[in-house]
């Protein structure tokens, strides 16, 4: 039986802001257990909840980057349960009405744009965090995380594919960082993501039972969590089993998903409206002055590469893909401005230089193996003239060695070309001279010994002769 | 023993003013009072005489330099002990809380505190401010100062018997369903529940958020309005505290009463009233009617919804705002425990006494899956309705009159058997906390027992000042508030 | 179990009882028509309070951990969770 796997993303982001959701504590990762702390978010009797107006900024930032309508009234609710890291018994957050709702995001995979609608984005905060004590069974608790702000982004169930979801997450994570609303790390936990995972037979419109898929902290456990669980789901029900509404945790260890056994996975959070905060009303000025604030997206950007830089619609998404990168492009074009040129050799050298080292992991890369003014420098270097491209390529590879300048290493290792006539066809008559009977068939019509006798003079000027100049030098002594 | 006790804080803050009273003595006259009634009264959970007097000896210190801070410098006043002070244990009446001891100020406490003002004690309650006699208070029950044998109300049980019995020169309560307004009746005592939002609720241990008002008890008018204008205003600490300006009550006091149109509701003078409360309800009114005011009779139809909606609203709020007791991060925690989920449930259990128990399942049931529309919407929704029939009447009239209460104190006992039974009698009060208006009681009279009988009145939304006026108004053309309780020594 | 309350047996049948009486007492809001009445969350209208995003606390380990019934030097402690 074929199957059309089904899937929805929620992401849980969190908030680049100084302090956390409803009290003054700094949200610094890193600070000592207990040290960002006070009365409101470690829930001592008698706190309320004050709310930063920042948090709303971001949401309503990410909600114009995704094309969400933005609520003019959303509302607070309260999510009930027990557990030590979370200090009132219930979380903040929003049920009903929340802040954005109805988005999407153009996910690019092999060439082909694809459409992942957003159901919704709301606030709400973040809890503590609990560790297994070493010495003993107790859990010890840390409430530095307690409170900071959080965006939950919930897609609609239209990705098909592990791959698909991956995309998605980065495409959604460029968004948030273009916004500089979140760091997008998943490692360190401030981009999290839980996958929604169903199946069905391929045309069929109803949807198979969902199972709900935790614990995958990196984009390729996204991916090998989601194929993992179609492939299940597929034999299970090929085997004629059913399939059980639950959720599971991915393992990375052993590359399963593993169904969790506590029964507090059948919540009754009993949501009610949040009585101490009032409805949160976000007007029409509010929205204009976060839109005109907004920085430039990765599809804007993108375009502004087409129509200022003249480059190719499929350059312009490959360097705005990352805003690291597209920060690295346009630095090393104001310092020379051929920007075809430059984009080759991001698109090119730089980034495979950035997946081999795995810079790219890095949420903001800053140590690049060449500078973008050096790259400059380089790419400049071929345009008047100095090197050709060929040996460019060599210039690079010492430049990545040594760190030396571009300029450095041609004049160091002597690999200026060589453009004058007069070397060159001193060189020319060398080899013509060397090789009468090939002239005489090139005379007589064999047109191909040109890539030949290019090759010898080339030779014969240690490469360093201008192609460009060989050719045509060449082609009027043979002529002639 | 001095009679200093029995000064108003008016009174009392002219002689602090003249010279003639210190602080200190003040203070110690009435901490010398609490000694001597406390074994009969029990008003207080704990009595912060270290405190007074350090407050009392900075009061006149200020008064030396000239750096008086106004009319509460140097005035003792109980706390209702689910209202912080720093440094001092909070008990809520509550064994669950174990040793707690606040690390902050309410707001309410740190404005008093700027005003000068001392702090004796922190009064009894019922546990969590769930009840209206102080029965459900985990350290005892509070005794009415009339009648040592009955209850003094509650659940601000403790806050009404201090300033009753002058252990206190005024106090501060909660009220979320009658909790001041009912007590102040039960003791002859004037006391306001604020318009909601108007006084923060930070640092008040929660009950009911969309219910729960801070408020000023006190013998006269004029002390509760002193209280009121220190305790009023905007916190930024509370997302729902008000931004409504907030007028100078004590000048607003004195104003004439004539021309303003009271309301009766009919459906607050029903069956089953004590006989004596309605006559001495009427006998106020006509009083006022000589004063100037015109009365009339209204309705305020969903009037007996009130008490049903009310108790599905507050213990849904109340079982969320509870679920932070857990033995966690304070508190008294069950030691015996294999586990996490064993730890939270017996230190729950342990901690918590049967009314909050009761509470916190019905609550917990009200927001429950499948059960959430048919009952805690449904109570927002009837809620909308009686806050309606109340706006629609102030369309037309200054000021709702009402009783306090279907009775005067119970005796202790009387009403532990049946829950029920304790909730319907806040059946005149709990309307005005739902609809979030002001109400005010003042004492208008006696029965046969010689117990006390509270006149409520209802005003606008952040009209307290209209309710002061007629209170005042009442006052001054009668001398209930001058009667000392007869259960007690003088 | 929602409200981890544990209760003795006696304390059970009690409360179901009195629950009983409460809960048949309510039935009585089913009476009201409420088709159309939109739900009172809030008593109080106020424009947004919000606060500027700024740390304006700071670290008061020692005073949050005061009340604490157990502790591991800053870590709150509490039993073993069982998953």
């Amino acid at each position: 039986m074929k199957y059309e796997p089904v899937i929805g993303l929620e992401v849980h982001a969190e908030l680049l802001t100084e302090s956390k959701i409803f009290c003054g504590c700094s949200t610094k990762f890193g600070a000592p257990p207990n040290h960002n702390t006070c009365p409101v978010c470690v829930a001592l009797p008698g706190v309320l909840p004050v709310l930063n107006r920042r948090v709303v900024d971001y949401a309503i930032r990410l909600g114009l980057a995704t094309h969400c309508t933005v609520a003019p009234s959303s509302r607070w609710a309260r999510k009930n349960y027990f557990y030590p890291d979370l200090p009132k018994g219930y979380q903040i957050s929003q049920y009903e009405l929340p802040i954005c709702t109805e988005g999407y995001v153009d996910v690019k995979l092999d060439g082909e744009s694809k459409r992942v609608r957003l159901t919704r984005i709301h606030m709400e905060e973040d809890t503590g965090k609990n560790i297994h004590d070493a010495h003993s069974d107790a859990s010890l608790v840390d409430f530095n995380r307690c409170g900071v702000p959080l965006l939950e982004i919930v897609s609609e169930p239209d990705i098909r594919s592990p791959e698909e979801a991956s995309a998605y997450l980065r495409a959604l994570r460029a968004i948030l960082q273009y916004l500089e609303v979140c760091d997008g790390n998943m490692e360190e936990g401030s981009f999290r993501c839980d996958a929604n995972v169903s199946i069905r037979p391929v045309g069929a419109t109803e949807l198979g039972t969902k199972v709900e898929i935790k614990n995958m902290n990196s984009f390729r456990n996204v991916e090998r969590a989601i194929a993992y669980e179609i492939e299940r789901q597929a034999e299970t029900l090929d085997a004629g089993g059913r399939l059980v509404q639950e959720t599971r945790l991915w393992d990375p260890d052993r590359e399963v998903t593993r169904s969790m056994r506590s029964k507090e996975s059948a919540h009754d959070y009993r949501y009610f409206p949040e009585p101490d905060l009032l409805p949160l009303e976000v007007g029409p000025e509010w929205i204009a002055e976060v839109r005109a604030a907004l920085p430039e997206l990765p599809a804007e950007r993108g375009e502004r590469f087409v129509r200022e830089h003249g480059l190719p619609a499929y350059d312009a998404e490959v360097l705005t893909a990352r805003k690291d990168v597209a920060d690295y492009f346009e630095e090393a074009l104001r310092a020379h401005g051929n920007a075809k040129s430059i984009s080759n050799w991001v698109m090119g050298e730089i980034l495979r230089l950035i997946r081999e080292r795995r810079l790219d992991d890095a949420l903001v890369i800053r140590d690049w193996p060449v500078a973008p003014a050096a790259l400059a420098a380089l790419v400049k270097l071929i345009d008047d003239g100095t090197i050709s491209g060929k040996i460019a390529k060599t210039v690079f590879e010492e430049m990545l060695a040594s760190g030396a300048a571009p300029e450095a290493i041609v004049r160091e290792k002597g690999l200026t070309q060589v453009s004058d006539d007069g070397p060159i066809l001193a060189a020319i008559d060398q080899v013509l001279a060397a090789n009468p009977d090939k002239v005489a068939e090139y005379r007589g019509g064999k047109d191909k010994l040109m890539g030949f006798f290019v090759g010898q003079v080339m030779k014969g000027t240690g490469g360093k002769a201008n192609p460009g100049k060989v050719n045509e030098l060449l082609k009027a002594r043979l002529s002639g | 023993m001095s009679d200093l006790h029995r000064l108003t804080i008016a009174q009392a803050g002219e002689r602090l003013a003249r010279g003639d009273l210190s602080a200190r003595e003040l203070t110690d006259a009435t901490l010398a009072r609490i000694a001597a009634t406390e074994p009969a009264v029990h008003s207080f959970i704990t009595v912060t005489a270290d405190l007074a007097r350090e407050q009392a000896d900075a009061a006149d210190a200020r008064r030396r330099r000239g750096e008086a801070l106004g009319p509460l410098d140097g005035i003792p006043l109980a706390i209702k002990d689910v209202i912080h002070v720093r440094g001092v244990r909070s008990t809520a009446g509550s064994q669950i809380l174990g040793d707690f001891i606040a690390p902050f100020d309410a707001t309410v406490s740190a404005r008093l505190r700027a005003a000068g003002a001392v702090c004796v004690g922190k009064a009894n309650c019922d546990e969590f401010a769930m009840g209206s006699s102080t029965e459900n208070s985990s350290f005892g029950a509070s005794r009415n100062p009339w009648d040592l044998e009955r209850v003094p109300g509650g659940s601000s049980g403790g806050s009404a018997s201090a300033v009753a019995a002058c252990q206190a020169l005024g106090s501060l309560g909660t009220d979320t369903g009658g909790s001041i307004r009912q007590p102040a009746g039960c003791c002859g005592v004037v006391g306001l529940k604020p318009t909601y939002g108007r006084v923060s609720r930070y640092g008040v241990i929660a009950y009911a958020s969309s219910l729960d008002q801070v408020g000023p008890l006190a013998r006269t008018v004029d002390d509760c309005a002193t209280l009121l204008q220190v305790l009023a205003g905007h916190d930024p600490a509370d997302s729902t505290s008000s931004r409504h300006p907030v007028p100078d009550y004590r000048a607003l006091l004195r104003r004439d009463v004539r021309g303003l149109r009271l309301a009766l509701p009919r459906e607050y003078f029903t069956e089953g009233m004590q006989p004596e409360v309605e006559q001495s309800v009427r006998t106020a009114v006509r009083q006022l009617e000589s004063l100037g005011a015109r009365v009339e009779e209204v309705s305020l139809p969903h009037s007996k919804y009130a008490i049903a909606a009310y108790y599905l609203i507050a213990t849904a709020e109340a079982s969320s705002n509870l679920a932070r007791y857990d033995g966690v991060r304070y508190g008294a925690r069950e030691t015996d425990a294999a586990n996490l989920l064993e730890m939270y449930r017996k230190t729950r259990d342990h901690g918590f006494g049967a009314e909050v128990k009761r509470r916190i399942m019905l609550g917990t049931y009200a927001l429950s899956a499948g059960y959430y529309d048919a009952y805690y919407l449904k109570a927002q929704r009837v809620r909308t309705l009686i806050r309606h029939d109340f706006m629609e009447v102030f369309a037309t009239h200054d000021a709702i009159v009402t009783p306090t209460a279907p009775s005067t104190a119970f005796r202790l006992g009387e009403k532990t058997a049946d829950p029920l039974q304790m909730y319907l009698s806040d059946i005149f009060t709990i309307s005005v906390n739902l609809a979030g208006l002001p109400g005010l009681v003042v004492p208008c009279g006696l029965d046969a027992s010689g117990l006390p009988v509270g006149l409520q009145i209802v005003t606008r939304p952040f009209e307290e000042e209209t309710a002061l006026q007629l209170g005042h108004a009442y006052e001054q053309a009668t001398d209930w508030h001058r009667r000392v309780p007869t259960g007690i020594a003088a | 179990m929602l409200a981890r309350l544990e209760l003795t047996a006696a304390e059970e049948d009690s409360l179901a009882h009195q629950l009983g009486d409460i809960l048949a007492y309510i039935e009585t809001l089913q009476e009201v028509d409420t088709s159309d009445v939109p739900p009172t969350a809030h008593v109080v209208d106020s424009e947004n309070l919000l606060r500027e995003d700024r740390v304006t606390n700071a670290p008061q380990v020692e005073a949050m951990l005061a009340n604490a019934p157990e502790r591991d030097d800053h870590h709150f402690k509490v039993p073993r969770i069982i998953e």
